[in-house]
């Protein structure tokens, strides 16, 4: 092979996915505000750029923002939010803005995770899960409680399970917070609005701090697939849950078709929380300072995109549909492809940016593994970087049930590049099978 | 009617409360304070009693409640609220931009063509910004910023860093390897107090700061649990540091911390002071002797106005000191995009250099940073334009180093302003401002009104500061936030406003102080 192709990363623009025109052409005349004069950019890239520079202090984005973001775009944070969930309102003083998801995350964990406690602080996490939240876990100190997801049910949630996991988490640390990914990483899961309710349920009933990481909203395209957002299923389950259950949303500039990982971006929405625990929740954040203002940028643009009518609408819609066309082709026919795979079968893929198919390893090759003192996933992603210039996530980094295998590779990410990897997997995967036969 | 914050419904019961300025999370309705009755306060999840109590410690004086109430009054000031004052000036925090400071032409070229490629074909960009951007974007994953870059940092501006590093410290070899960029000076110097604190009770990690410090150090110390083992810079001799202090500082700590480490912040935040060449090499000496992890926080290393005053950076007077120290001394020397001349705050750029680390930590450190994935793009594009600037052939030169030289001259023109002012006034002592960007004066308060404080609950210098804040719209740090000797009260002006208004805010600090002093005789 010629060169190594990387579906490990979900980085749709490292894998090939272009920018979003509107959005480059905002942040470029925000830096260089020369450009609001060049009528090479529309007037309504100007006219945004204009409004978000008179919004900075000093109009300049290199200045610092108010701790939670710069107000204009909180208001743009709340606004989005609100007519994302059919009016359910949302107040800019509980959405705060951060470099990222990730980062989000962490700091909500800062509010949560006792080190002193007797036991140590438990947060439910799914099996399998995004894989950089276990590491916060263990950075902190906290116990990960598993739950796993039903791979038979497509990677469904279900509460019973949710039971289990909590039961037997008694004596072994102090559980306080359940953490979901909705749409799932790895899995693709889009969860139904029933189990939405279900887990809302169980969490208030057994106390629990509901964190939602729905970072990839924009990425539902499965027939039937509906994203619903926990906020607004908790609001129409009404009082008294609906003002009780305490609930953190994630979201993120870096998923959806806008893919601005590396202008770090991203917030979380903060409901039910206590008004004292809230004033520490900005002393937490503010210690960041504030959120990189290309990430806050990012943001706004994500919340308000140009509209019908609007001179940069039709790029915008060309360049939106051809990204959504290239994910649909992939969540249809990925799976697919897998699944006539011998020794491999995929779930369906409903949401997300990432399928997570497992692999039937021969028992020779599992001992293999264990000889060279790799997890055997591990082991085959290793072999199909080197032999066949494919770079995918081993299923162990995410968790899964004892014995089975899977890897992860993300989809949101050009046809043509797509088809290579999975000829190249193909390929590898036959002659694997057949040497170890 | 209101929308409640909690409940997010609007209602017509919603209560203001009184006091304005700690009502960040909005207002409460009747029907939630009901709800929280019935079901019991103690049926919340995540309360005062639940929550991590570390953070309860956490306090961060920069954007602490003066600043809110700043912005409150900012607000109030839109909304059309009449006030002695039609401005709020934020003298608070060290973000040069936000004072009307210009961005510095070339570096918003290069980043906007990074941004929107498709500017590569317009001719009014100089063909140097274009060449910087072309390399920039060939080291981003798809040609684009908007990829994630690896956890340390693009390899190329690693590389350009440590060539900065060398060129400026002489010659002293640097590797890229030990190059971590961050999101901001903060990111890196958190991380490092992460790896460094360890242990339990008697031996739990002490870290030496200054007394007056940087928040930012106290706060990543409560929130970790490690010790503050505070050493105190000498007001009467320019805030300079004593090794004197600092060896009764550490004896003291060993009593009840294991002392690991010691913060150094040079020229210093916020006292501006900057640190003599022999100074620096007793710091050297003292952490060898005391196998003391050396954290030197360099951000405003460029800004020196003091005649006679240099920047030394540490790692350069720890390898002409020779190996009997280079070899054994560790060090993290840390740098900013946020100050200096340039002063984007906004980008969040910024590095790290690790020097002489253990091998098998660094693996770790490493490991540490790729769980925050990368710092920004466009920050870690705008920090390699700093470390790699337009060179004497090249078009943008001249623009560049007329904008450079500028954006530093004035800020040593304020600073001397500032300090030659504030001492005219009865009852304000302001030791020379040699670099940084911020006054550290202390006041004379009469007794009345630190009676008056403590009635109120507040530090002294923090009534004033809110007075002065109510009075003038001026918002200063009260130095209680940064540390002080007890007994002595000081606040932190940054010397960032647009001259003609620095003019205007040290006549209203003036005045204030006069009726101040006179309201409290």
């Amino acid at each position: 092979y010629m060169d190594v192709i990387d579906v490990y990363w979900g980085d749709p623009h490292s894998g090939g996915v272009k920018p979003l025109t509107f959005v480059r052409q905002v942040l470029a005349a925000c830096i260089y505000p020369k450009l609001l004069q060049s009528d090479k950019l529309p007037v309504d890239v100007r006219q945004r750029a204009q409004s978000l520079l008179t919004a900075c202090d000093g109009g300049s984005v290199g200045s610092y923002t108010p701790s939670g973001g710069i107000s204009y775009i909180r208001g743009s944070v709340s606004n989005f939010i609100s007519r994302r969930d059919g009016g359910v309102p949302s107040s800019p003083e509980n959405i705060f803005m951060t470099s990222g998801s990730q980062r989000s995350l962490m700091l909500v964990l800062k509010l949560l995770v006792h080190n002193q406690a007797s036991l140590p602080t438990g947060v439910l996490t799914a099996v399998p899960t995004y894989n950089y939240l276990k590491m916060m876990l263990q950075r902190l100190g906290a116990a990960i409680v598993p739950y796993y997801l039903d791979e038979e049910q497509g990677w469904a949630m279900e509460v019973e399970e949710l039971r289990r996991a909590l039961q037997a988490s008694k004596g072994v640390c102090n559980p306080v917070a359940l953490y979901v990914i909705n749409p799932g990483n790895p899995t693709g899961h889009v969860q139904s609005r029933k189990c939405i309710e279900e887990v809302i349920r169980f969490a208030a009933e057994e106390r629990l701090f509901l964190m939602a990481d729905e970072v990839y909203q924009e990425s539902v395209f499965g027939e039937g697939c509906e994203f619903v957002s926990y906020k607004k299923v908790l609001s129409e389950m009404g009082p008294p849950l609906s003002h009780t259950v305490k609930l953190a949303s994630f979201h993120s500039a870096s998923k959806g078709l806008m893919g601005e990982c590396g202008l770090r971006g991203g917030y979380v929405e903060l409901v039910n929380l206590d008004p004292t625990v809230m004033r520490y929740a900005y002393t937490i954040f503010s210690t960041d300072i504030c959120a990189p203002v290309t990430g806050q940028l990012a943001l706004e643009l994500m919340a308000n995109p140009p509209r019908p009518g609007d001179p940069s609408y039709p790029v915008y819609a060309q360049e939106t549909q051809s990204i959504q066309a290239m994910l649909v082709h992939n969540m249809n026919w990925v799976p697919e492809v897998l699944n006539n795979i011998p020794g491999i079968s995929c779930q369906p893929m409903m949401g997300g940016a990432f399928v997570f198919p497992r692999l039937y390893l021969p028992q020779a090759a599992t001992e293999k593994a264990k000889v060279v003192g790799m997890q055997p996933d591990l082991w085959y992603c290793k072999r199909l970087l080197e032999e066949a210039g494919v770079c995918v996530g081993p299923g162990c980094q995410y968790g899964q049930k004892e014995g089975t295998h899977h890897i992860r590779l993300c989809v949101m990410t050009p046809v043509e590049t797509m088809e290579q990897v999975l000829k190249r997997l193909k390929d590898f995967h036959l002659h694997f099978l057949k040497e170890f036969s | 009617t209101h929308v409640c914050s909690v409940c997010l419904l609007q209602c017509n019961n919603v209560r203001i409360p009184r006091n304005i300025s700690w009502a960040i999370s909005g207002t409460e309705c009747e029907l939630q304070k009901r709800n929280m009755t019935e079901n019991g306060l103690g049926h919340r999840v995540l309360n005062m009693d639940t929550m991590n109590p570390n953070v309860k410690r956490v306090e961060y004086a920069v954007r602490g409640p003066i600043v809110q109430r700043a912005m409150q009054i900012e607000k109030e000031l839109k909304e059309g609220v009449k006030k002695p004052f039609t401005e709020v000036i934020k003298a608070n925090i060290g973000d040069a931009h936000a004072m009307g400071q210009k961005p510095i032409t070339f570096l918003r070229q290069v980043v906007a063509l990074c941004a929107y490629p498709d500017l590569l074909e317009d001719d009014k960009f100089p063909e140097d910004a274009k060449n910087r951007a072309r390399r920039i974007l060939q080291a981003c994953g798809g040609g684009s910023i908007g990829a994630y870059s690896a956890s340390p940092g693009i390899e190329i501006i690693r590389q350009d860093v440590a060539k900065y590093i060398e060129k400026r410290d002489g010659g002293i070899p640097s590797n890229p390897d030990n190059i971590y960029l961050s999101t901001g000076a903060s990111d890196a110097i958190v991380t490092m107090l992460k790896l460094l604190t360890s242990g339990e009770g008697k031996n739990r990690t002490g870290v030496m700061i200054s007394i007056p410090q940087y928040p930012l150090y106290s706060a990543a110390l409560a929130e970790l649990a490690a010790v503050q083992v505070s050493y105190y810079l000498d007001e009467d001799k320019c805030w300079s540091l004593d090794v004197g202090e600092l060896r009764r500082a550490v004896k003291v700590a060993r009593e009840h911390c294991n002392p690991r480490a010691l913060c150094i912040i040079n020229p210093g935040n916020p006292t501006g002071q900057v640190q003599s060449r022999q100074c620096i090499e007793d710091v050297i000496r003292f952490a060898a002797e005391e196998h003391l992890f050396l954290m030197a926080d360099e951000v405003y290393q460029d800004n020196v106005y003091a005649e006679g005053c240099q920047f030394h950076s540490f790692k350069k007077v720890l390898f002409e000191m020779g190996p009997e120290y280079s070899s054994v001394v560790e060090l993290a020397s840390f740098h900013s995009t946020s100050k200096c001349f340039m002063g984007e705050c906004g980008f969040r750029g910024g590095y790290m250099e690790v020097v002489n680390m253990d091998p098998e930590v660094k693996l770790q450190l490493t490991k540490l940073v790729s769980v925050r994935l990368c710092p920004p793009i466009p920050g870690q594009a705008l920090l390699d334009l700093v470390v790699n600037p337009p060179q004497p052939d090249e078009p943008s030169y001249a623009t560049f180093i007329k904008e450079r030289t500028a954006n530093l001259d004035i800020l040593a023109e304020k600073a001397k302003m500032t300090e030659q002012v504030l001492n005219t006034v009865p009852g304000i002592h302001c030791n020379p401002v040699q670099g940084a960007m911020y006054t550290f004066p202390r006041l004379s308060l009469p007794e009345k009104a630190i009676n008056a404080a403590k009635e109120k609950g507040q530090a002294p210098d923090m009534f004033y500061c809110m007075k002065l804040l109510e009075e003038t719209g001026i918002c200063l740090v009260p130095g209680s936030g940064f540390g002080q000797r007890d007994g002595t009260y000081h606040f932190r002006m940054t010397i960032l406003p647009a001259t003609e208004k620095l003019k205007v805010v040290l006549k209203k600090i003036r005045e204030f102080h006069k009726r101040f002093t006179e309201e409290f005789s």
